[in-house]
């Protein structure tokens, strides 16, 4: 009987504060906690009795890295409560700032993050001393999703420009020209960052994962669709509470995520994105998808780069379409009037599906919010990874399995600012 | 030029994580900061060794846990020079707002099991815990601002980061005043940095850089109250990003229905 416990105390190049805790038994994993010590700032708290107009500038600071996502969720939300629909020139604006960040997030977790955890190294710094030109193009690559956010939003973290609505200012055409020709590069940095992380060396590793996604039948997600699964979940967002709950562990300051009823815990991100929304990515980021060997679906977590440097690319694509077909609206926003009721919408954070809920009054006060980040959704599925995974690493010396049980959970680029926080649960079944 | 390279900590107490990152958003400097510094520890960017003394250290964050509480004097301890980055770590974030309501009521909100968790009453800046060698302001920090920061630790200078009003950065900008067409905006009270964002982008700013060097807040909250705004509003517009910063705070009290004594 020989029992062994690996700690990684504090997990780099995650966002956020986290520790891991696997626990071996004669040789087979008994148990794997992601433990999330990152401190509760309590912002479905605060956001109670706030203005409905100030939601965006407000959930944006619950993520430095993927502000955006949060404004979306946000604004759709609320707009979905008001009665508003945001069509045109406006919604394609949001197409293109969402573009930014996914450039931005993915190019970061890609080059700086994940990268140097196929090539041996502590990060991408220390990478660049052997991978200069690999990591001088990634942090180019990044800078032009920051130039999208700049333009649009103001500036790259918490862009000041979102509202319930639309845009405070609407962009000229003549301002998204210069991004245009950044954009034709970076589409080629895409395509060479994807037949780069096709050369690293997998492990081959396999789920059958519930695959959780927005759908829409034309495009590839962002801010609109439908809640769907690979199980046949097909749902509207104001349906989510009663297909999904969230329990509050002992072990962690962020929520699990788990299907109702026991359903067991599933996937988001882009995995789930790319296995069930293929047929919508640009025909060349389909194109690079097969010329680098991913098939229609992934359930390799440690090919999430590969899927990552896809989505970038298709992110590169997307912006350039929006900008090519921008007309400048007459207005930069669509005027809303506070009215009581309750609000949902999910949109696809890079890390995954983020979904918002807000009760406001006849005032405009918000009464009531939830928020579900990507990472509380995640958290399940990462942990079942690691239960399934590790013990066929269990040969390796102890050094190189804690690098691979850190390898193992960065496949899911956890942003644990995010997921700190705590719900208010309807019943605590725990 | 120093024989060592200066050993470079950045740490993270209650935060999104947003200003670290504008280090790494320094996409054109990012590798010379490298070659400049030893990035000893910085979690979110590289795996490293927490040991030892750091000639420069940047602390994001604030101190919302009893463990961050003392975990501030440690890095205090072992940190010749030390700068704190953003609005968290220079007047308590957003997270402040718990000062100014019960946190047992924010526990109860939203925790199933409270008893899990340990959290201060209270988000506090870093200065109010260890001595801070300067403050820089921003939510999030301008990245210039950072480099400039960075620089002038490297060359032994003080930074260039004026404490004036986003007003003169409107009037350098040649902004139109967005008051005169009755937007309200913080800017007369609030720190230069942003480079004059929001009135830029058609809206007031709302004061995410926290309070200029001598604020009057008072006189601004006549002129908005004067544009139609109520006191739950004057009360709101103060209370944000940098709501435990004594100016803001103060005024944001001075409109809290909670604290008439009527």
């Amino acid at each position: 009987m020989t029992r062994k416990t690996i700690k990684v105390d504090l997990l780099a190049r995650v966002e956020g504060e986290g520790a891991l805790k696997v626990v071996l038994h004669d040789g087979k994993v008994q148990s794997a906690e992601l433990n999330i010590f990152e401190p509760p700032r309590f912002f479905e708290a605060f956001l109670r009795d706030r203005h409905f107009t100030e939601t965006p500038d407000i959930v944006a600071r619950i993520c430095g890295i993927c502000p955006v996502a949060y404004q979306m969720s946000g604004v759709h939300a609320l707009e979905n409560l008001l009665g508003v629909t945001v069509g045109g020139p406006l919604r394609d604006l949001r197409r293109l700032l969402y573009c930014g960040e996914w450039i931005e997030s993915h190019t970061l977790h890609v080059y700086m993050l994940h990268a140097p955890d196929f090539l041996g190294y502590d990060g991408g710094v220390q990478m660049a001393r052997d991978h200069a030109e690999a990591v001088t193009r990634g942090l180019q690559l990044k800078k032009v999703g920051n130039e999208i956010l700049q333009l649009l939003g103001g500036r790259e973290i918490h862009p000041i420009n979102v509202r319930v609505g639309g845009f405070h200012r609407a962009p000229r055409k003549r301002e998204l020209a210069p991004l245009a020709e950044r954009l034709k590069w970076a589409r080629e940095a895409a395509i060479e960052t994807a037949r780069w992380v096709a050369t690293f060396d997998f492990p081959e590793r396999e789920r059958d994962y519930t695959f959780v996604t927005l759908k829409h039948p034309s495009e590839y997600p962002f801010n609109e669709g439908r809640i769907v699964s690979n199980r046949g979940l097909d749902i509207e967002a104001a349906d989510y509470d009663a297909h999904f709950e969230e329990t509050h562990v002992a072990h962690s300051t962020a929520l699990h995520s788990h299907f109702r009823d026991g359903g067991g815990s599933y996937l988001t991100g882009p995995l789930a994105r790319f296995s069930l929304a293929f047929d919508q990515l640009s025909p060349l980021a389909q194109e690079i998808a097969r010329e680098i060997g991913l098939g229609r679906e992934c359930r390799n977590p440690y090919r999430s780069i590969m899927v990552r440097a896809v989505e970038i690319l298709y992110a590169c694509d997307e912006a350039l379409r929006v900008i090519e077909d921008y007309e400048e609206p007459d207005r930069s926003f669509v005027a809303v009037e506070a009215r009581a009721g309750v609000g949902y919408a999910a949109t696809e954070a890079p890390r995954g599906l983020l979904y918002h809920r807000y009760h406001i009054d006849d005032a405009g006060t918000i009464t009531d919010a939830q928020i579900v980040p990507p990472t509380s959704q995640n958290q399940a599925c990462l942990e079942e990874d690691l239960v399934d995974f590790v013990g066929s690493f269990l040969d390796l010396p102890d050094e190189a399995l804690r690098h691979r049980c850190e390898q193992t959970v960065r496949n899911y680029d956890p942003c644990i600012s995010c997921a700190t926080h705590f719900l208010r649960l309807e019943m605590d079944r725990a | 030029m120093p024989h060592r390279k200066p050993r470079l900590g950045v740490w993270k107490f209650a935060s999104c994580d947003g200003c670290q990152l504008s280090l790494l958003d320094c996409e054109d400097e990012l590798l010379a900061i490298a070659g400049a510094l030893d990035i000893a520890y910085f979690p979110e960017a590289t795996r490293g060794d927490v040991k030892g003394v750091y000639d420069l250290s940047l602390v994001e964050g604030s101190i919302t846990t009893p463990h961050d509480a003392e975990r501030i004097h440690d890095v205090r301890g072992r940190s010749k020079t030390l700068i704190t980055i953003g609005a968290c770590a220079t007047s308590g974030g957003i997270q402040a707002l718990r000062n100014f309501a019960d946190v047992r009521d924010y526990m109860s909100i939203v925790y199933a099991h409270p008893q899990y968790i340990e959290t201060l009453a209270t988000s506090t800046a870093i200065a109010d815990h260890v001595k801070v060698d300067f403050e820089l302001r921003g939510c999030p920090i301008n990245k210039g601002q950072l480099i400039d920061v960075v620089s002038a630790f490297l060359a032994g200078r003080r930074p260039n980061t004026p404490a004036q009003s986003v007003c003169i950065e409107c009037k350098l900008k040649g902004n139109v005043c967005v008051m005169v067409t009755g937007t309200p905006c913080l800017g007369p009270v609030t720190h230069a940095g942003c480079g004059a964002l929001c009135p830029s982008y058609n809206r007031g700013c709302y004061g995410c850089f926290g309070p200029k060097e001598t604020p009057n807040a008072p006189s601004l909250s006549a002129w908005l109250s004067g544009m139609g705004m109520n006191e739950k509003a004057l009360e709101r517009i103060y209370r944000t990003f940098n709501a435990n910063a004594e100016p803001f705070r103060k005024e944001s009290e001075r409109h809290d229905a909670q604290n008439d004594q009527g």
